[in-house]
């Protein structure tokens, strides 16, 4: 496409990553397996280690979990590679969100929207509560955690509490049981 | 009850909106402190229960919307929020907001990690955390859940999408497809 290997390696992300955020139904996890696929099998931007690395890493950094793609722009290409992997996961869905808000602050359609809005509801609750269920079985930890988890939600549905300090909690528990010498 | 009718009366009903840079240090915070996904949770905590900016209702139509399309569901629904409370300067916060701060915090991660995974106390923080984040995500499916109509056919329509995503992992994209068109028929039918 271009003369300058730097731009086609650009070129190359967005053409790999842009695609990939249309599909991503659900949250960003379902197109994991296809992020991995793309940059380990078909264009070798990275080994396997490096990639599960990585995926690690965005698995315990703070924000949206598909910054993994930040990160392996950022390996791949350095500053320019993680603008352009950035814009090309996040950008295309984002016009579509928008677009979409704004049609619902018009007038007009309303047993549409109202359709939507009650249809959704059902296929919603199920993928968050799905989420959930594959978060819990997924976590290290063992019982400890699931107890953490479990006794998070409960105190989350029934208080006002600061989400942090629950998060603080499960740290120093979790230190606890280290130092006795249970996880 | 009648206190409670009385009270919410005389107060005004929606607080002033959030200014620009309230909206997006908000929208930033949430992005920095969320640790093992749950970032929903974060935003309906903050905007619905906290600041009582929207109403639950109206939350949880955006968050429907933003789980059904395409989209990374936590900068569908800062997009959204942001739309809702403040135009299209709001959609822009709400996504840089969101986006732009975790994004360099995982690229100093990722340069850092080497000497980070040193540490096994590190690895066990990190559990602990992720084990509390967990109940982000079970509260926001709980209290999504709660606003399902007691109704069989809504019911059943959540009960095939968890069993088809979490128990049989079938593709999210034919379940919503599915999923969403029978669903959103039938409230259609039944809204006329």
């Amino acid at each position: 496409m271009s003369d300058n290997p730097q731009t086609s390696l650009l070129l190359s992300l967005l053409a790999v990553f842009a695609p990939l955020s249309l599909v991503t139904i659900g949250g960003g996890q379902s197109a994991i397996a296809d992020i991995n696929r793309q940059v380990v099998d078909v264009h070798q931007w990275m080994s396997q280690a490096q990639f599960v690395d990585a995926f690690a890493i965005s698995r315990m950094a703070p924000g949206p979990g598909s910054l993994l793609v930040t990160l392996i722009g950022w390996q791949v290409a350095g500053f320019w590679g993680a603008v352009v992997a950035t814009m090309a996961i996040f950008g295309p869905t984002t016009f579509l969100i928008y677009a979409v808000a704004h049609i619902w602050s018009r007038k007009g359609g309303e047993r549409w929207k109202r359709a939507l809005e009650a249809g959704l509801r059902p296929v919603a609750a199920g993928m968050i509560l799905a989420a959930g269920y594959v978060l819990l079985q997924a976590m290290d930890g063992g019982w400890f955690a699931r107890a953490i988890a479990f006794a998070s939600t409960a105190t989350l549905l029934l208080t006002k509490v600061n989400p942090l300090l629950l998060i603080g909690a499960g740290v120093t528990v979790f230190i606890g049981l280290h130092a006795l010498g249970l996880v | 009850m009648a206190t409670a009718e009385t009270l919410n009366m005389s107060e005004p009903e929606a607080p002033s909106a959030p200014s620009y840079s309230q909206l997006f240090w908000i929208f930033t915070r949430i992005a920095l402190t969320s640790f093992g996904g749950g970032l929903s949770g974060w935003l309906l905590r903050e905007f619905v229960q906290n600041r009582k900016w929207m109403t639950q209702e109206e939350f949880l139509n955006g968050l429907s919307i933003s789980q059904a399309l395409p989209g990374v569901n936590v900068k569908n629904m800062a997009v959204w929020i942001g739309y809702r409370l403040l135009g299209w300067r709001g959609a822009a916060i709400g996504f840089v907001g969101i986006i732009v701060p975790p994004a360099i915090v995982i690229v100093l991660l990722g340069t850092l990690f080497s000497s980070l995974s040193h540490y096994p106390l590190t690895h066990v923080a990190l559990m602990g955390a992720a084990a509390a984040a967990v109940g982000l995500s079970l509260s926001m499916g709980i209290t999504a859940a709660r606003a399902v109509p007691r109704n069989a056919v809504p019911l059943a329509i959540m009960a095939a999408t968890f069993i088809a995503v979490a128990l049989l992992h079938w593709p999210l994209f034919w379940v919503v497809l599915t999923a969403g068109f029978v669903s959103v028929a039938y409230a259609y039918a039944r809204a006329g």
